[in-house]
């Protein structure tokens, strides 16, 4: 694991999302509670939707265009529809979130 | 040729062998079918909605004489059949003898009557059939009191049916507590509870000793010499297989007519079905096991292998705002553990029995939308210790962060029972509605799903929604989604009256299932809260869809449209300028005129939105709310400004109305339009609300629609003056604004309450009239301002967190 800084816990509103870009493209991370993130593909399988702006309830986020719901501790679409999003190790530290940069590279070498 | 059979007795069970033999070999049968009842077959499971007045019988015919007629049944119906001659093979009946080559006995029970002096007497009635019925809804009509003997299942949807009919009802019961063989003590509480709501009286450990009266019942007299007044009253006691035609026939019978797994009794040419059977000393009272016979005996009869096995059953009671469920064995016992739910608040109880890491049974009141669930459990046997501390709190809870309503609908197999009473799983269901059944009516005559008790017409049309998607509407007085099981009507009135004012209460008080609701309520929730209380509640950004989020509608690509407010569709040069360097500094691909008159930048990148405000700002421009559950557009013409036909200001007036509603949240979007003459070049009558100029005033007319449905606005009201034009928009905005479902356009809300409701509000009651416009004045003080001024200031927001393809370049 290489942690790597991303900002601070409260730039993420609560039961939202802030993009992150990277070389392997858009991330989406949320906050699902106080001090709870998640770091998934920001691309909804499906039609492409912007999954940051989504609605986010639970631990789960519904794509604004088409209403997919995925899962962010597995990325997995849940209900009727069949699509898995990546999905990237994050924590808080501090107050910090930091996001494991190691995945985001291998995932970019591969 | 044709085999002979001959069917006495035209009931539930018998209705679906002859259909079953009907549809598999037409030609085969020449069928003689005799019936006591003079008429055919109906469903007598929801013979107590008719009781009540829910229903009509003709809503619960499934088998009428044209039916039997067009399936080339020959029927002798109002007549009984007074002997079975084994040696001749004939049934003899009033019209004269039938031969048989085989016979099918389904006659059915009879009600029990208790042996007290005055059970003969008029005014005393069971609950059976349709003539039972019909004697109790004429009896009601004329008031007065009621007895009802046994709070079983049949006894208490008699009371309740009775009850709302207007009579003074009293339940005696025997034992402790109500419905005793299918509820415990506590669920029998909150039952008697809820009844006694309604006011009808319950007398537990309550022993009927005699009916008294002279030539018809007058009262009743209890063991504890008690005397209770009864105008009428209804034996509900229970029933016994109608087994007189078998025993004298010398067919064997214990306490019904003895079968075997074929259905066939100690005569192989004689079948027999339904509640009149005794199977290995079961017998059967409810639909579901009957339906399992009939299609035993229709296979059995045209030769196919076929065995009926006792299953288990669960019982719902069929009285509205009584939610009850119960199935398996619920009874203490050594090496059995509970798990028990209890809501004093809500009254809700559940109550799990466990046996060796298996669900044995489950007792349920107040909510009982997991007991399909629990039921599936037991009867499968499924080991349930990983998921003991949740089970109590039903699927949604299970196997993760499962939070999509449908989710659990979508998880069954095609294998999974969804309909009880005809045994249709819902890989039959998913089937019939890729061969073309799309609504529930179709589902119900194609498969029988939820045709039969109906509990599980919810279960179907989510079976419905998840197979068809969008393409599927939900009726409307379904939950507002599986976060909760209260209906979007029930929530508005629920966060009115129990002055709830925000997202957590409504969730804690209201027993929503999720964390923190879904993509549906969550939107909903909102919305209701900041109308009715738009002071004390703060809207929250992050239960409003992108759009309202963001203040830019997204589209497919993700980018965005800016559409900047034009009043009334007038602007001038200098903002036209504004718009066009805009769209130049931010490479917008497309600039288009809409349709409510004004102009739509199409394709502004997410990050780029707080700039492009804030330079239409800086000239003028404010948000259009093109994206919002709000106040679109205020259409106009050119009025008396320019027009030689026009009668009025008409653009004017669009323009003071735009400026009013403005900024204000809705249930749907609101679109305006005011028209200087009746030649109406502002398009008025197909808006929510639409104004049409005449020279004595203005015609204000709404619940107009022109997308999804066309419809022409409704007059609402003439008005002599400007101002009143204006108080009556405001007026019904507001009442529409209180009241309407989310995502209900202002039509679908009227159409609902009928617009003489609507005038009474916003016409006639002039008091109330007024209290709207206060009360949409209050919530203008907090939404009438400039979303896109604020948001310009939050830059960051809009853009992204943190950008990691620099820091690698580096």
């Amino acid at each position: 694991m290489s942690w790597i800084d991303i900002g601070a816990i409260d730039e993420v509103p609560l039961r939202g999302a802030r993009v992150l870009k990277t070389n392997v493209g858009c991330v989406a991370v949320f906050r699902t509670g106080p001090d709870e993130v998640f770091a998934v593909s920001d691309t909804c399988p499906h039609k492409g939707g912007p999954l940051s702006d989504g609605i986010v309830h639970g631990q789960s986020v519904t794509c604004p265009l088409h209403n997919w719901v995925f899962d962010l501790n597995t990325g997995q679409a849940q209900g009727a529809d069949a699509g898995h999003i990546a999905t990237y190790p994050v924590r808080v530290d501090a107050g910090r979130i930091q996001i494991d940069g190691s995945v985001l590279r291998q995932r970019s070498v591969a | 040729m044709k085999q002979k059979l001959v069917v006495i007795g035209a009931g539930m069970a018998s209705g679906r062998v002859l259909e079953h033999l009907t549809d598999a070999e037409p030609d085969n049968w020449d069928i003689t079918l005799f019936n006591a009842e003079p008429r055919g077959n109906y469903n007598r499971i929801m013979l107590s909605p008719v009781l009540s007045g829910e229903k009509t019988y003709e809503e619960i015919i499934t088998h009428d004489a044209d039916w039997y007629a067009a399936r080339g049944v020959t029927c002798r119906f109002g007549e009984a059949v007074t002997a079975i001659n084994r040696d001749t093979k004939t049934v003899h009946g009033a019209g004269g003898d039938v031969p048989y080559e085989k016979l099918v006995i389904a006659t059915g029970s009879a009600p029990f009557i208790i042996p007290v002096s005055g059970k003969d007497l008029p005014g005393v009635i069971t609950y059976r059939d349709l003539d039972d019925t019909n004697a109790m809804v004429e009896a009601a009509g004329k008031g007065g009191s009621a007895v009802v003997i046994r709070g079983g299942l049949l006894g208490l949807e008699a009371a309740a049916g009775l009850s709302l009919r207007g009579m003074d009802v009293t339940v005696l019961h025997l034992n402790g507590h109500l419905m005793e063989r299918q509820l415990d003590e506590s669920a029998g509480y909150l039952l008697r509870r809820d009844l006694e709501k309604r006011g009808i009286t319950i007398k537990t450990q309550a022993s009927t000793k005699a009916i008294l009266g002279k030539d018809r019942a007058e009262a009743v007299l209890l063991e504890s010499d008690e005397i209770l007044p009864a105008d009428l009253v209804v034996m509900a006691v229970g029933i016994r297989p109608e087994i007189r035609l078998a025993t004298d026939a010398g067919l064997s019978v214990a306490r019904g007519i003895e079968i075997d797994a074929q259905m066939m009794t100690s005569d192989p040419d004689i079948f027999a079905v339904g509640e009149c059977v005794d199977f290995n000393g079961h017998l059967f009272g409810l639909v579901a096991p009957l339906y399992d016979q009939a299609k035993v005996l229709a296979q059995t009869l045209m030769g196919d292998p076929a065995a009926f096995v006792v299953k288990d059953i669960a019982t719902k009671l069929k009285v509205t705002g009584c939610d009850l469920f119960s199935a398996g064995d619920f009874a203490e016992g050594e090496g059995r553990e509970d798990i028990v739910f209890r809501d004093p608040a809500r009254g809700i109880y559940k109550r799990l029995v466990l046996e060796d890491d298996r669900l044995i049974g489950a007792v349920m009141y107040g909510d009982t939308a997991d007991g399909n669930w629990f039921f599936g459990l037991i009867k499968d046997g499924t080991d349930i210790e990983e998921m003991r501390e949740t089970l109590i709190f039903g699927p949604a809870y299970q196997g993760g962060g499962q939070t999509d309503p449908l989710s659990a609908v979508a998880a069954l197999p095609p294998e999974a029972e969804i309909c009880g009473c005809n045994g249709i799983c819902k890989g039959q269901i998913v089937e019939a509605i890729a061969a073309g059944a799309t609504d529930l009516g179709a589902i119900k005559a194609t498969t029988k799903a939820s045709a039969s008790c109906g509990t599980c017409t919810g279960l179907v049309e989510q079976v419905l929604q998840v197979t068809l998607g969008d393409s599927f509407q939900m009726p409307t007085a379904q939950p507002i989604c599986g976060c909760c099981d209260l209906t979007h009507e029930d929530v508005r009135r629920l966060i009115k009256s129990q002055e709830m004012k925000s997202q957590e209460a409504v969730w804690q008080e209201l027993g929503w299932k999720t964390r923190n609701g879904c993509h549906v309520c969550r939107p909903a929730v909102n919305f209701y809260l900041l109308a009715d209380w738009p002071v004390e509640y703060l809207d929250d950004p992050q239960s409003r869809f992108v759009n309202e989020r963001k203040h830019a509608n997204i589209q497919k690509d993700g980018t965005f449209s800016v559409v900047p407010r034009m009043w009334g569709g007038i602007t001038t040069a200098d903002e036209l300028r504004a718009i066009a360097d805009a769209a130049d500094k931010y490479n917008v691909p497309t600039v288009k005129v809409t349709g409510g008159q004004r102009i739509d930048l199409l394709g502004v990148k997410g990050a780029d939105l707080p700039f492009i405000w804030d330079d239409l700002n800086k000239a003028g421009m404010v948000s259009g709310h093109a994206y919002s559950k709000g106040l679109r557009t205020v259409k106009t013409c050119v009025g008396t400004d320019h027009c030689r036909f026009g009668t009025q200001d008409s653009t004017g007036l669009g323009i003071k109305l735009e400026k009013l509603l403005w900024g204000s949240w809705t249930p749907h979007k609101v679109k305006l339009a005011v028209s200087g003459c009746p030649r109406n070049c502002a398009e008025a009558t197909c808006k929510d609300v639409g104004i049409i100029c005449v020279d004595s005033g203005y015609q204000v007319s709404v619940a107009g629609a022109a997308g999804m449905d066309l419809k022409e606005t409704e007059g609402l009201a003439v008005a002599a003056t400007e101002q009143e034009a204006i108080d009556l928009t405001v007026a019904f905005v507001q009442l529409y604004r209180e009241n309407a479902k989310y995502l209900d356009r202002a039509y679908k809300w009227v159409a609902k309450v009928g617009l003489d409701w609507v005038k009474e509000r916003v016409v006639d009651d002039l008091d109330e009239r007024k209290r709207l416009i206060a009360a949409f004045d209050l919530s203008q003080s907090i939404y009438r301002k400039d979303p896109w001024a604020e948001h310009a200031q939050q830059v960051e927001r809009y853009q992204p967190l943190a950008d990691l393809t620099l820091e690698a370049a580096e």
